[in-house]
């Protein structure tokens, strides 16, 4: 066994645990939390892999921006009210069978169909960097870049939208009242909604 | 266009247009009718009709130039495989006599039926179906034309259903009346039903022709005869054969003529039309227009000669035995039919084409002189009880004699007085004069007695049938006996004597543009024999382009003398019966108390309905009710709605799927990409 | 040193996580999660097979997918929150108003 297998195993292993952890937990932000030390192990991965830039843009992007966007709209919204029952009984028994079942045949292909059991070379220094990176990035890749960041645009522009309140809000008068109504309307529909599906799932 | 040079050049092209103007005509009634007024909606449907009269009278000049005749093609209508069958119009000499016979008596009788149709609308309470009458007459027409003129068995065919459905039409006219309120309606089913059987039987008889002919184009087939006879001679007899069932359905012989005494519920002009002149000639025109097919097969023309004759025999004595006064002249039209059928089965054609065109003159005649006798005895009716009524009003005083006198104008009246009953008419000589001379001379003509023209086109019929079909000769000739004698037996009951009730007494005659038709008639019915005088042959040398090889017949007087023997001897014998002493009111019918139980079966028409209805009818209805009840019912219906059941349960089971849940859905997602894996890794 | 298929089975193992994760747990954020996880999965395997092939456009790929990956995220929690404010809770088993 050598170092290189021993070093990616420990590493394999953390990152496993981390995202079951991150499955079974009760709590959101352990989730999210836990997600994030997955995310750092496999920084850690790509860096063995020869990926330094795309290593440390995991961490700043994924590890730094994403999740902190999570943990943010875990914490706005407290998000622990579910309701105790499960209302598809057959959920996840089939999940997890199908899942196993996905994971097997592809295990099975990647490890002995495909022959791809090949060690790989280790990377010289060069190979990842940020200068080569860049240089693809802007010469073989320029339309895709300068398109990602109107992607961007649009995706700011529209989260702004999504979350925009519609109207000031002045206490009392009729406006008030009638978005009160409508609130309540809606959160008696939901009632409904519940009621009804128990029923389904009761059938 | 000159007249001159349609008359030299011939102008075929005019040919769609006898079918064209009666459908027009109809369509004008059938969608301004209502709004027109009973005058000129008459006068429209006798104008379209007059209009197809003298349309075939200019083709028939153009024949007269060009007496081979031509084909006039409309357009393709069917082309599959091998069938290739288009709307052909074909002029020649026998389609264009039977043309202007349609038309020209068909225009009479349109004429004829504005009079009568005005006061049967009132009679029967429904002035307002007076256009629907014309209508089907126009579409009778049209269908009629259709028949007659058709190139092909097919297009024939289309006409041939075309009168079957306005006979049903008409016969019906009046639904929702008759016994117990359906008794028309059951009348008109009986004759459409009737004929289906028959139709049945030419359609089979089609299948074979183009089966073995390859077309069903008249030329192609006939010119083929030769060959399929010697190669396959049973096929012509099935062909013939078959062809027999049609005209047995469609003409009234045997077994298939218990339609027509019951399509007399119809009004009259109706039965003088299409039970009298011209749809119940189809059949006798098929037979004719087949004539090359008949003459290959020599014993099916021994049946059909058989049929004809058997026919004519029988339905005589049943005529014989009949007291309404439209029955009696059904029964003759089914016994005359069986003198053409006979004729026109045994190789006479044009025997049989000259009796169908007399036929027609004197038994329209017949028919519209009895119309008119039964509207002058509803006239009488309605007089009677203005009468009773009168007479009752008057004498205020003595009420019991207002009653008496009220009686009297009802009695000989029963529940419902018939004034089609012979036995309630008498007298009416006097009182209906035109009509009665009208009647005599249709009623001699039917006789056959010199110089009219039954006399001669009979005649012809008997001596072809001598040299031919010798047994089926006597059968015609005591037909020819009884015709004398049933038709005497009407004229004396009819009109001589006393009026035997109040109806008679008081009835009276009809106005012109009801008589005039008549008159005219009765013209062609006395001059009639010149289209074919012995020795002259007019018609025969007409027909003779299309139907060769006729020998023209002998006259011979020792025949021509024993028939007019025989036709004076049927009158003498229904003088000494019914003529000599006036019958009383309420009489026995002296024939009863020479015949007795012999009577009582020719009142009965032989018992031939009842016997049908035992041996067809009866078993058929409890087929029905067997394979609608166990069949359709109990098996065919459970299995389609099981279908349908069992496709709606498999849908509610399949609904739950979409129960709302994306993540179901998503595991949906995820089963078929492991499947598709897993196919894809191990196959 | 490493075989590629080491590499592959653990980005596999990911994977399967995560699906198991998105159809398991109800808690829309925590699906959004695990489809976070999905997304890494298919960069390790991108990067391995970079090295494998000597080429960087494996890497050049994760880069594109993290950036579209940092887009999504912001509009579908944009989405989360627009959907708590409708609902009152994330339960994503609510929103079923679709069902036949």
């Amino acid at each position: 066994m050598n170092p290189g297998i021993l070093f990616f195993l420990v590493l394999a292993i953390i990152a496993i645990a981390a995202a079951v952890a991150m499955l079974f937990s009760r709590n959101a932000v352990y989730s999210a939390l836990f997600l994030v030390v997955n995310f750092s192990t496999i920084a850690v991965i790509y860096l063995t892999l020869g990926a330094p830039f795309i290593a440390l843009v995991q961490i700043t992007v994924y590890a730094g921006a994403i999740m902190v966007l999570f943990l943010f709209v875990i914490m706005l919204l407290g998000a622990e009210r579910l309701s105790a029952r499960e209302p598809l009984t057959w959920q996840r028994p089939l999940a997890i069978l199908l899942g196993v079942a996905m994971l097997g045949e592809v295990v099975y292909v990647f490890l002995f169909r495909a022959g791809l059991n090949v060690p790989l070379s280790i990377p010289t220094p060069t190979f990842g960097s940020p200068t080569e990176i860049g240089l693809d990035l802007f010469n073989r890749y320029l339309l895709p870049f300068e398109v990602t960041s109107v992607l961007l645009l649009v995706a700011m522009v529209g989260a702004i939208i999504l979350t925009r309140v519609e109207k000031i809000k002045r206490p009392g008068g009729q406006a008030t009242r009638d978005e009160a109504t409508r609130e309540q309307a809606m959160k008696d529909q939901a009632i409904k909604d519940q009621a009804i599906r128990d029923q389904v799932t009761r059938q | 266009m000159q007249l001159q040079e349609i008359v030299n050049t011939g102008n075929f092209g005019l040919a769609p247009w006898i079918v064209f103007l009666p459908l027009i005509g109809m369509l004008a009634n059938l969608l301004f009718g209502r709004s027109l007024g009973e005058k000129a909606s008459g006068w429209i449907a006798s104008l379209a009709s007059g209009a197809a009269f003298v349309v075939a009278l200019l083709l028939a000049f153009s024949l007269g130039a060009n007496p081979e005749g031509t084909t006039v093609t409309l357009g393709e209508w069917i082309r599959a495989g091998t069938l290739n069958v288009g709307w052909d119009f074909r002029i020649d000499t026998l389609s264009v006599t039977m043309m202007l016979v349609v038309a020209g008596v068909g225009t009479l009788i349109h004429i004829y039926a504005i009079g009568y149709m005005h006061e049967d609308v009132r009679h029967n309470g429904d002035p307002r179906r007076f256009p629907r009458f014309f209508v089907y007459l126009n579409l009778f027409i049209a269908a009629m034309m259709v028949l007659v003129s058709a190139d092909n068995f097919l297009m024939m065919f289309v006409g041939w259903e075309g009168v079957g459905l306005c006979s049903y039409l008409l016969i019906g006219f009046w639904f929702e009346k008759g016994e117990h309120g359906i008794g028309n309606v059951k009348a008109a089913k009986k004759a459409f039903v009737t004929n289906r059987i028959g139709d049945f039987g030419l359609l089979i008889a089609m299948f074979i022709i183009f089966w073995n002919f390859g077309s069903l184009q008249f030329d192609a087939v006939f010119e083929k005869v030769p060959e399929v006879a010697v190669a396959s001679p049973g096929v012509l007899l099935a062909i013939t054969l078959f062809m027999l069932l049609g005209v047995a359905g469609k003409s009234a012989q045997l077994p298939l003529f218990v339609w027509l005494p019951d399509a007399m519920a119809g009004p009259t002009p109706v039965s003088a039309l299409i039970h009298a002149a011209t749809m119940v000639t189809a059949g006798v025109y098929l037979v004719a227009r087949s004539h090359a097919l008949y003459v290959a097969a020599p014993s099916a023309q021994a049946v059909v000669a058989w049929v004809g004759g058997l026919t004519a025999l029988f339905a005589a004595t049943i005529a014989v035995g009949q007291s309404d006064i439209k029955k009696v002249l059904a029964y003759s039209t089914i016994s005359q039919l069986g003198f053409m059928v006979a004729a026109v089965g045994m190789g006479a054609f044009v025997a049989g084409m000259f009796h169908l065109v007399t036929h027609a003159f004197f038994k329209a005649l017949l028919f519209l002189s009895a119309g008119s006798v039964i509207q002058g005895m509803e006239h009488g009716e309605n007089a009677a009880h203005h009468a009773a009524y009168r007479q009752a009003a008057k004498n205020k005083k003595s009420a019991d004699r207002g009653a008496q006198a009220f009686e009297a104008g009802h009695a000989g009246e029963e529940q419902h007085f018939d004034p089609q009953d012979m036995r309630n008419m008498g007298g009416l000589r006097s009182r209906m004069k035109y009509t009665y001379w009208f009647y005599l001379v249709g009623a001699l003509a039917l006789a056959g007695v010199f110089p009219l023209a039954g006399f001669f086109s009979k005649d012809e019929i008997l001596v072809e049938a001598l040299h031919l079909q010798p047994g089926v000769f006597w059968l015609l000739l005591a037909a020819a006996l009884l015709t004398a004698f049933y038709v005497g037996r009407q004229v004396w009951m009819v009109f001589f004597g006393t009026p035997r009730s109040d109806a008679a007494a008081r009835a009276r005659e009809n106005p012109p543009v009801m008589t005039v038709p008549l008159g005219v008639l009765a013209g062609l019915a006395v001059l009639g024999g010149a289209l074919n005088l012995p020795g002259v042959h007019s018609l025969g040398k007409w027909l003779e382009h299309t139907i060769e090889n006729i020998p023209p017949s002998e006259f011979s007087f020792p025949l021509a003398g024993a028939a007019l023997l025989v036709a004076l001897a049927g009158l003498g014998l229904a003088w000494s019966v019914y003529g000599r002493e006036p019958l009383p009111k309420g009489f026995v019918d002296p024939l009863r108390r020479r015949l007795g139980g012999v009577f009582t079966a020719l009142e009965h028409k032989w018992w031939v309905d009842e016997l049908y209805d035992r041996l067809v009818i009866r078993p058929y209805k409890r087929l029905s009710a067997i394979l609608s009840d166990s069949l359709d019912l109990g098996f065919i219906n459970p299995l389609f709605d099981g279908l349908a059941a069992g496709t709606a349960s498999l849908a509610s089971f399949l609904r739950r799927i979409q129960n709302g849940f994306v993540r179901s859905y998503a595991l949906a997602v995820l089963l078929g990409a492991v499947a598709i894996m897993a196919y894809l890794l191990f196959r | 040193m490493v075989p590629l298929s080491y590499y592959l089975v653990l980005s596999v193992i990911m994977f399967t996580l995560g699906v198991i994760g998105v159809l398991v747990r109800r808690n829309a954020l925590v699906i959004f999660m695990c489809l976070e996880l999905m997304f890494n999965a298919a960069n390790l395997a991108f990067i391995a097979f970079a090295l494998f092939y000597q080429n960087l456009n494996g890497q050049v790929f994760v880069f594109f997918v993290m950036t579209v990956a940092a887009a999504e995220v912001a509009v579908g929690l944009a989405l989360m929150v627009a959907i708590f404010r409708t609902k009152g809770n994330i339960d994503v088993d609510q929103v079923s108003t679709l069902k036949g």
